[in-house]
């Protein structure tokens, strides 16, 4: 009973969040129900007995991913409406019945897939999630961990270099030499 | 009871929120805002059927994808620093530099 009235009430909020976010014309609006329908994501995990995720999901998103959004939108002007124009309708209306048949796939492949067996079971006596959690990922998945690691390391290098171009500068010396470091 | 059709269902729906989104939208930062919206439909998809065929294979996947959409972040995001301080837009319909 508790299970279906969270799951339904998630839900309900995570919907409107999103549709909120798709809709909105602030950008300020959409990023503080993006970040909240995070949350709420992470309240189906916790649902879903996967808490490891949920708390990578609270602290990656919620945390590390919003901050740098909330980082980038100084550069931007978000006061100010955003302003689209859309010209192309058809589009639009084909992604909805691309949508609509989506969901339908959806709904029909568990009816396919009834006969899948586990192969890393995630039950063990004695054993919780984050700890299963740890000995598949260190063990069936080492190498794409590892390569994961190296994706991110290489995001954070170019991440740093694209945004901030005057590394090569003390910043607390920034005054004196203002005008001669310029580089656009 | 919660069954595995009701998280699939669900995540079908945010995915095509998001969907609609990238496709409406003609702002990059609102446009990076539904490719997050993406990835975590796609999240929870995988969790539910890490949970309902006890397989945690679903899981671990969910974790990769929140790297990739952490590096995708870190990467987006500064190109789109970039472009901002160049052109003074965040607008779609800018990046036409070549005349496609």
């Amino acid at each position: 009973m508790f299970e279906v009235i969270a799951f339904y009430t998630f839900s309900i909020l995570t919907i409107v969040m999103f549709g909120i976010v798709v809709f909105s014309k602030n950008a300020l609006y959409a990023m503080s129900t993006l970040a909240g329908g995070m949350i709420f994501i992470a309240g189906f995990f916790f649902l879903l007995e996967a808490e490891f995720l949920g708390v990578v999901q609270i602290i990656v998103y919620s945390g590390a991913i919003m901050a740098l959004y909330a980082f980038g939108m100084m550069f931007f002007d978000t006061t100010r409406d955003v302003k689209e124009n859309i010209h192309y309708k058809k589009v639009l209306y084909s992604l909805s019945i691309i949508s609509a048949i989506l969901i339908v796939i959806i709904l029909s492949a568990p009816i396919y897939s009834a006969n899948i067996e586990a192969f890393y079971p995630s039950v063990m006596e004695g054993v919780g999630n984050t700890q299963m959690v740890g000995l598949v990922l260190f063990t069936k998945y080492l190498v794409p961990f590892e390569l994961a690691a190296i994706m991110l390391l290489v995001a954070m290098i170019s991440g740093i270099l694209l945004v901030s171009k005057r590394m090569d500068m003390n910043l607390t010396e920034e005054d004196h030499d203002e005008v001669e470091g310029e580089i656009v | 009871m919660i069954t595995l059709t009701h998280y699939l269902v669900l995540s079908g729906i945010l995915f095509s929120i998001g969907l609609v989104g990238v496709m409406k939208r003609k702002n990059l930062l609102m446009l990076f805002f539904s490719t997050e919206i993406l990835l975590n439909a796609v999240n929870i998809g995988f969790a539910a059927v890490s949970h309902y065929y006890g397989d945690l294979t679903g899981q671990i996947f969910a974790f990769f994808i929140i790297a990739v959409a952490a590096s995708e972040v870190a990467v987006g995001l500064g190109l789109l620093v970039l472009w901002y301080k160049k052109t003074g837009s965040t607008d779609l319909d800018t990046l036409n530099m070549m005349k496609g």
